[in-house]
């Protein structure tokens, strides 16, 4: 029978053409407002590495001042301070990763090459095991350049093309804030989306150009960027004083591959700060968590909040237009009483008439799902001129949101289909057959 | 086959009660043709909705071939006026973009016969009212008597026990009216059951029984005498 009335249902729409396109324009524009939003949220929320988002955790220590909390939460800062992150490093039977961002001029040794500036992530090489960048040539530096402060670096792809013409740069040398370094890998394309490993400046960035040890921070005096806050005043003076200050300017990440191990590690912390209290640090009582990579993204509300409440405005639009096709059907179908009652009187169940009339919702919800799809296309293209240049490259309609897109459009027009078939169901056939 | 015994129906608004069958009981044999006339608003067309259970009655008791039909659900109803019943009505009450094949296959849909015996049935049922080259017309590009003999071709393809027919010629010229009520009779003598409401005691008069309804109950006085039975006597 479904291919019975599918056949009526064509029928039926091509009889009130200007009715049905209504229909089906009410429906495109709920689910491409809908589908533009939710395709948004979608890449907005992803997880970024889905294999062992639940291995990697966020550290936060409460090393902020006695007087307030860091926010009206009595969330604990959301990032470490320099001493923190280097003590905590001194632990190496934890897989764990300290980092931050500088930046500074490239110069490369091709004098045709002009200088430009660039972003520099600095962290150890247990960066790299722990989030896993691809690599295109070499790999990440030795534990003993972190230990030895080596001048060496990865470079991102776009970098090594930019300076090295692509090809394979390890071993060569290059100037960065007026220091040599040495190649030591260069990173294949790596955009993880969010950028979950440093949401602090951002969580739609791109990686940065260049990764160095963390170490060289102090020797090199590398200036430091991102979000630095502090509760006091530095103690001591200089960039050395700066550095060992109470301000937070750094990330920690850490691996626990399982339940004991989070606990061993929490027990750790708490440990590590109760060190710190008999030394005179952390008036705050104790407060230290770690966070999974998506209860971090939570945290860090990644999802931006007018993304979702567009979102919820769309989907508040989708009800509208739903509630003008339910109109539309209520007059389509009141056009359509002497068929019902004919087929009522000569053997149809009420149950086929519903199922009839809800086919042809069905199939008005495909078509608008369709026509929806081509206009959340339309509204992504001015969604990327809001959001800048990381949605443009990222945020994309793909085959999960298509199948979403018609679902939501199927279901859709399905319920906005139910009152008035049900309507037309109930078409006392004796009163339209005598009305005729 | 058909058996209504004290049958009552009535419409009640917020005001008025109105009473449109009161103990109505009447009786139809296999193989009759019945015609049922009355004036305007005696009941003739409600007693043919509830013949042909479109409506439920009031009070009383209507057994079709024996099933109490007080008692069935939706769906029981649909499948015996699906199974046993076919409608011939005054306007055809043809579907208009469907074509002539489409419109008879309309009940068979809902029987789940198999493509090839709903094929066969259509082809025979619009062979047998002279239709069958006509298959894919549209009813617009039919006359009133061949829509009329489409409707017809309809109600046969179910292969029904028994027609009920609500003024089958009430649209057509005489000469049309001559040419479908030729084929009623043809159809009642290959042992359809036929009941027919009509206005005309001319076509009343060519059944093989006639009831006069008035003010909701059967007037034997005023009956009508068909020609068979006239010519018996």
């Amino acid at each position: 029978m479904f291919i019975y009335y599918m056949k009526l249902a064509i029928k039926s729409i091509r009889r009130n053409i200007w009715l049905s396109s209504l229909m089906v324009l009410a429906v495109a524009l709920g689910i491409g407002a809908c589908m533009t939003t939710i395709t948004v949220n979608y890449m907005m929320s992803a997880n970024p590495i889905p294999h062992k988002s639940d291995q990697l955790f966020y550290v936060q220590l409460d090393n902020w001042g006695p007087h307030f909390p860091f926010n009206d939460e009595n969330e604990p800062p959301d990032q470490v301070t320099w001493r923190d992150a280097n003590n905590l490093m001194q632990h190496d039977r934890f897989k764990q990763v300290a980092m931050g961002t500088s930046g500074g001029v490239i110069e490369s040794d091709n004098r045709e090459i002009k200088p430009f500036m660039a972003g520099i992530r600095l962290t150890y090489t247990t960066f790299f095991n722990l989030f896993e960048p691809p690599f295109l040539y070499g790999g990440p530096w030795q534990p003993t350049a972190d230990k030895n402060s080596e001048q060496v670096v990865v470079l991102s792809k776009k970098t090594n093309q930019q300076v090295f013409g692509g090809e394979n740069s390890v071993g060569r040398t290059l100037t960065i804030a007026g220091n040599r370094f040495r190649v030591v890998g260069v990173l294949d394309d790596y955009e993880p989306i969010p950028r979950f490993y440093d949401v602090t400046t951002g969580a739609f960035q791109s990686p940065e150009d260049v990764f160095m040890p963390l170490t060289l921070k102090l020797p090199l005096e590398l200036g430091s960027s991102g979000n630095n806050s502090c509760w006091k005043d530095p103690d001591g003076d200089g960039f050395e004083g700066f550095l060992m200050s109470e301000c937070i300017n750094y990330q920690f990440w850490v691996q626990l591959d399982n339940a004991a191990e989070q606990e061993q590690y929490m027990s750790f912390l708490n440990a590590y700060v109760e060190e710190q209290k008999a030394l005179g640090r952390f008036p705050r009582p104790l407060n230290n968590r770690i966070s999974s990579v998506m209860e971090w993204m939570e945290i860090q509300e990644v999802v931006a909040d007018d993304a979702q409440i567009m979102m919820w405005l769309a989907a508040l639009f989708l009800l509208v237009c739903l509630l003008n096709t339910v109109g539309l059907l209520l007059s389509k179908y009141a056009t359509r009483t002497a068929d019902i009652a004919l087929r009522r009187a000569i053997g149809a169940p009420k149950q086929a008439i519903f199922s009839q009339y809800i086919t042809e919702s069905a199939l008005i919800g495909i078509i608008g799902g369709v026509l929806g799809l081509v206009l959340a296309l339309a509204g992504i293209e001015a969604v990327k001129s809001m959001y800048g240049d990381f949605v443009s490259e990222h945020v994309a309609i793909d085959l999960t949101m298509v199948t979403v897109a018609i679902a939501l459009a199927v279901i859709s027009s399905v319920l906005a289909g139910c009152y008035p078939a049900y309507k037309a169901c109930s078409v006392p056939p004796a009163t339209q057959l005598r009305n005729q | 086959m058909l058996k209504m015994n004290n049958l009552c129906k009535s419409f009640r608004t917020e005001l008025v009660e109105t009473h449109a069958l009161r103990n109505f009981t009447f009786s139809v044999e296999e193989g009759d043709f019945v015609s049922v006339t009355g004036p305007s608003g005696s009941g003739k067309t409600t007693f043919l909705n509830i013949a042909g259970l479109l409506e439920n009655h009031t009070s009383g008791s209507y057994l079709l071939d024996g099933i109490d039909v007080q008692t069935l659900s939706d769906k029981q109803r649909s499948n015996l006026r699906n199974e046993k019943i076919g409608f011939i009505f005054q306007s055809f009450n043809l579907i208009p973009d469907l074509d002539l094949f489409d419109n008879v296959d309309v009940p068979l849909r809902y029987r789940g016969l198999s493509r090839s015996e709903r094929h066969q049935r259509i082809k025979e049922s619009l062979e047998r009212v002279g239709l069958a080259n006509r298959m894919k017309h549209l009813p617009s590009q039919l006359s009133g008597g061949q829509q009329q003999r489409v409707a017809i071709a309809r109600a046969l393809a179910g292969k029904p026990r028994f027609l009920l027919a609500d003024e089958p010629t009430g649209n057509l010229d005489s000469q049309m009216a001559k040419s479908v009520m030729s084929l009623l009779q043809e159809i009642n003598q290959q042992g359809t059951t036929i009941v027919m409401v009509t206005h005309d005691p001319e076509l009343a008069m060519q059944t093989s029984r006639n009831v006069f309804v008035r003010d909701g109950q059967i007037s034997e006085a005023e009956t009508i005498l068909p020609l068979a039975a006239a010519s018996n006597q």
